[in-house]
């Protein structure tokens, strides 16, 4: 995945993403400092003037995400990033924008705990990006990145599936996978035309019809009714065509592990471990949380005993998602290393006392 | 004064209440983008509430903004067409309460938008409850013995508080009477003018009646914004071409 | 190769760049590498550390558990990191700062570097984070001295500071041979 090449170069997953946000022709950022994504603010404060976008370092998270609606209301492609408390603020925007069918980019850098927890890695904000994102009917489209060569790719494809739907994407990345560094080669560049979609506003000529971005719902045909319509419409397209992830040895795991980010790739390492040892373990790693990968977990092997959430948090978030998508028929376990990145040893070690019926403690759900 | 309101404007009914000052302020926006020449760069940006009823009578290109972040999404649209006329259209509540620190940074910042505040001391929309604007002793559904300063503080004044600013415009108008409403139009002029120009940030406050919330008939409205508001908020022009007058 | 190091030291003498300047090395080299800083308030109060690790498969954690080198620039490093390394690696003692009498594990191989001297020696007073890295290469053969040199070489150009590149390889030298 990140292996070395000749345009490879090394870089911090926050600054990678600055750039591929930069190369995928985003010309608009506006946001506030917070701890572990700062480093997203502070490339763009000098690479967004070098090829002529916008910058600004914004009040709050609030003028953050306005100011997003507001530029893509206008037609420019565009992101704000933040984090933990931060991304709660965001959360009033992103179900306006949403409402108002805008694409934007969003990136939370996700931090331990609640209230202010504290700044290092964790996994713990899985509910509020796949559950939350705003008050009413609000889904957004969520992309969960293991790497930085992947932070990259996803930045690329927020734009494209954004665009697409006109619809708000969400970068769910960590704080293990910003602040570190790995190899990393960057797409071709790609250049964004403001007046590309007519949708946007521009100022109305004489004789032709003017735009009003607000809830769809307020100008549409039949209403809300009309707008219910166009919504579930669009959600459900979302759902079949969107779903993304990697599976590793399912046909014939035993016990599969789930999990996405940082937490995955050691999943993965544990399934090679594990596989040494004897014992069958495979790995769904999401690569969309929303929408969540249901189809997935139609390739898991009859003879599984087991799902095994591997989450950097305090309650088995990912669990009533893997509920539905393996339709409750498994029991299902969770290793919740909170702030701690999992450890490959300790996922062989958990799979094993399951099969042994010994894993009582890490039961989150039975059939 | 024109009798005919611009074309785009005609696109069907307003739904302000009878006596409201709204369409009035509308009007001297939408009359001044198009003698000016602008209008087919004009972007408007309302808040909900009242504001936001623009959007069903009034054919411009509109952005609905959240209630509050009017001046964030100005900004967004402006910065990214800076060719265009963007005016950010909002109330009382929206600019000097759950936008306040919007307002201020929008002016620290000198931000090239031309922004109007309408300033009828009440939320109108949510029912006549207390705004920043709210007069002292002033009886309201959220203050049913008027407001306590004690409680509350004192109404604000944007105009005390922006003129240590570095910023373009500042002016207060009035729409009780018509040379009142021909004054607010020419602040509003001066507000687009200085977009076009670059000059940065540009925001006029307008008195304006609210019978409904008020609970008196139109003209009792006007007479009591002449005998009343217009003590506390003093009207003309505070700052031009960033000289404080 | 599936190698882990954590360099470790007070804010200021380049512990986050010694362990960048490592894991560019090995990038430059075709190896997969992760870099990992300690951050935010971490980094108040003055102590500082980075994990590498360097492997030719795919890097799952870019947490060091288990340390295979372990640099150290300051003593309350050694105190931190000291249990964590695996029986038979490395442990780079600065001793210019640290305590000549100071006891270490026996599993393990302890390497003492006067830094700050070979630094100054080698007219480049503010590259004992440098020489301490040319120990490293001699002593563990993780990469070679031209290896490293090349890619070091490479990292300060690209960066504009070319003009350091002779007293860098110099203080890198002095390391080197001094073992």
């Amino acid at each position: 995945m990140n292996k070395k090449s000749n345009d490879s170069v090394i870089m911090k997953g926050n600054e990678a993403l600055a750039e591929a946000a930069i190369r995928a022709g985003c010309r608009f950022y506006s946001g506030y400092p917070i701890t572990p994504q700062t480093e997203v603010l502070e490339y763009l404060s000098w690479r967004m003037p070098e090829v002529g976008g916008e910058f600004i370092q914004t009040e709050d998270e609030l003028a953050g995400i306005n100011m997003i609606y507001g530029a893509s209301a206008a037609g420019e492609r565009v992101l704000t990033s933040s984090a933990g408390p931060g991304f709660s603020l965001l959360q009033e925007g992103i179900s306006y924008l949403v409402a108002a069918d805008l694409p934007a980019v969003i990136i939370d850098v996700a931090r331990l705990g609640s209230g202010l927890g504290d700044i290092f890695q964790s996994q713990s904000d899985y509910e509020l990006a796949t559950k939350g994102n705003g008050h009413g009917d609000t889904m957004v489209i969520t992309l969960t990145p293991a790497s930085v060569q992947e932070t990259v790719e996803f930045v690329y494809l927020a734009y494209e599936l954004s665009e697409k739907y006109r619809h708000p994407v969400l970068i769910l990345s960590d704080a293990a996978i910003g602040q570190m560094m790995e190899g990393v080669t960057f797409p071709e560049l790609s250049e964004h035309d403001i007046n590309k979609y007519d949708w946007s506003v521009k100022g109305r000529k004489k004789g032709s019809e003017p735009r009003k971005i607000t809830n769809v719902s307020y100008f549409c045909e039949g209403g809300y009714y009309g707008y219910e319509a166009i919504y579930a419409d669009k959600i459900k397209k979302i759902a079949e065509n969107e779903q993304r992830w990697e599976s590793i040895n399912v046909e014939d795991a035993e016990i599969v592990t789930v999990a996405y980010g940082i937490s995955s790739r050691i999943c993965k390492e544990a399934t090679e471990l594990a596989r040494e040892s004897g014992l069958k373990l495979g790995l769904i790693r999401l690569k969309t949380a929303t929408p969540f990968p249901v189809k997935a977990f139609d390739e898991i092997s009859k003879d599984c005993k087991a799902l095994l959430l591997v989450e950097m948090s305090i309650s088995a978030q990912l669990k009533s998602d893997v509920v539905v998508a393996s339709k409750g028929k498994l029991p299902i376990y969770a290793y919740l290393s909170s702030v701690d990145v999992p450890e490959s040893e300790k996922v062989v070690e958990i799979a094993n006392k399951i099969i042994l019926d010994e894993a009582k403690e890490e039961l989150v759900y039975e059939p | 004064m024109n009798l005919k309101a611009p074309e785009f404007m005609m696109n069907g009914k307003t739904s302000f209440c009878p006596g409201c000052g709204h369409g009035i302020i509308g009007r001297t926006l939408f009359e001044n983008a198009v003698e000016m020449g602008y209008e087919e760069k004009l972007i408007t940006v309302v808040d909900v509430a009242c504001c936001s009823l623009f959007m069903y009578s009034t054919d411009c290109d509109f952005v609905g903004a959240a209630h509050g972040r009017v001046l964030p999404t100005a900004i967004g649209v402006k910065r990214s067409r800076k060719d265009n006329l963007v005016v950010a259209y909002h109330g009382d509540g929206a600019a000097y309460s759950i936008g306040m620190a919007h307002t201020m940074w929008s002016a620290i910042r000198n931000e090239n938008i031309t922004v109007i505040v309408v300033n009828n001391q009440v939320f109108g929309m949510t029912g006549g409850q207390m705004a920043p604007t709210t007069l002292n002793g002033q009886k309201t559904t959220s203050t049913p013995l008027g407001r306590d300063i004690n409680l509350s503080g004192s109404p604000f004044d944007v105009t005390k508080v922006l003129k240590s600013f570095d910023i373009a415009y500042l002016a207060r108008g009035s729409v009780d009477s018509p040379a009142e409403i021909s004054k607010t139009k020419k602040y509003i002029a001066n507000g687009i003018k200085n977009q076009m120009e670059g000059k940065g940030f540009s925001l006029i406050e307008v008195l304006s009646p609210c019978p409904t919330n008020w609970n008196v008939t139109p003209l009792d409205a006007i007479k009591h914004m002449n005998e009343t508001v217009k003590n506390v908020f003093a009207l003309g022009e505070f700052i031009k071409d960033g000289v404080v007058l | 190769m599936n190698i882990g190091i954590i360099c470790s030291g007070f804010g200021g003498q380049g512990v986050l760049t010694t362990g960048l300047l490592m894991a560019y090395a090995f990038h430059h080299n075709g190896k997969n590498i992760t870099w990992y800083p300690s951050y935010g308030s971490e980094m108040r109060g003055g102590t500082a550390n980075c994990m590498v690790k360097a492997s030719d498969t795919d890097i799952a954690s870019p947490y060091v558990k288990k340390i295979d080198i372990l640099v150290t620039l300051n003593e309350p490093a050694i105190a931190k990191f000291e249990k964590q390394v695996v029986p038979g690696g490395f442990l780079f003692v600065n001793s210019s700062l640290v305590d000549e009498k100071r006891c270490y594990r026996d599993d393990i191989t302890v390497v003492k570097v006067d830094t700050e001297k070979l630094a100054e020696q080698a007219g480049n007073s503010k590259g004992a984070n440098i020489a301490m890295i040319g120990a490293v290469l001699k002593k563990t053969a993780v990469l070679t001295f031209d290896e490293y040199n090349d890619a070091m070489t490479k990292y300060f150009t690209d960066k504009g500071k070319e003009k350091f590149n002779s007293l860098n390889t110099a203080a890198l030298k002095a390391g080197y041979d001094s073992i």
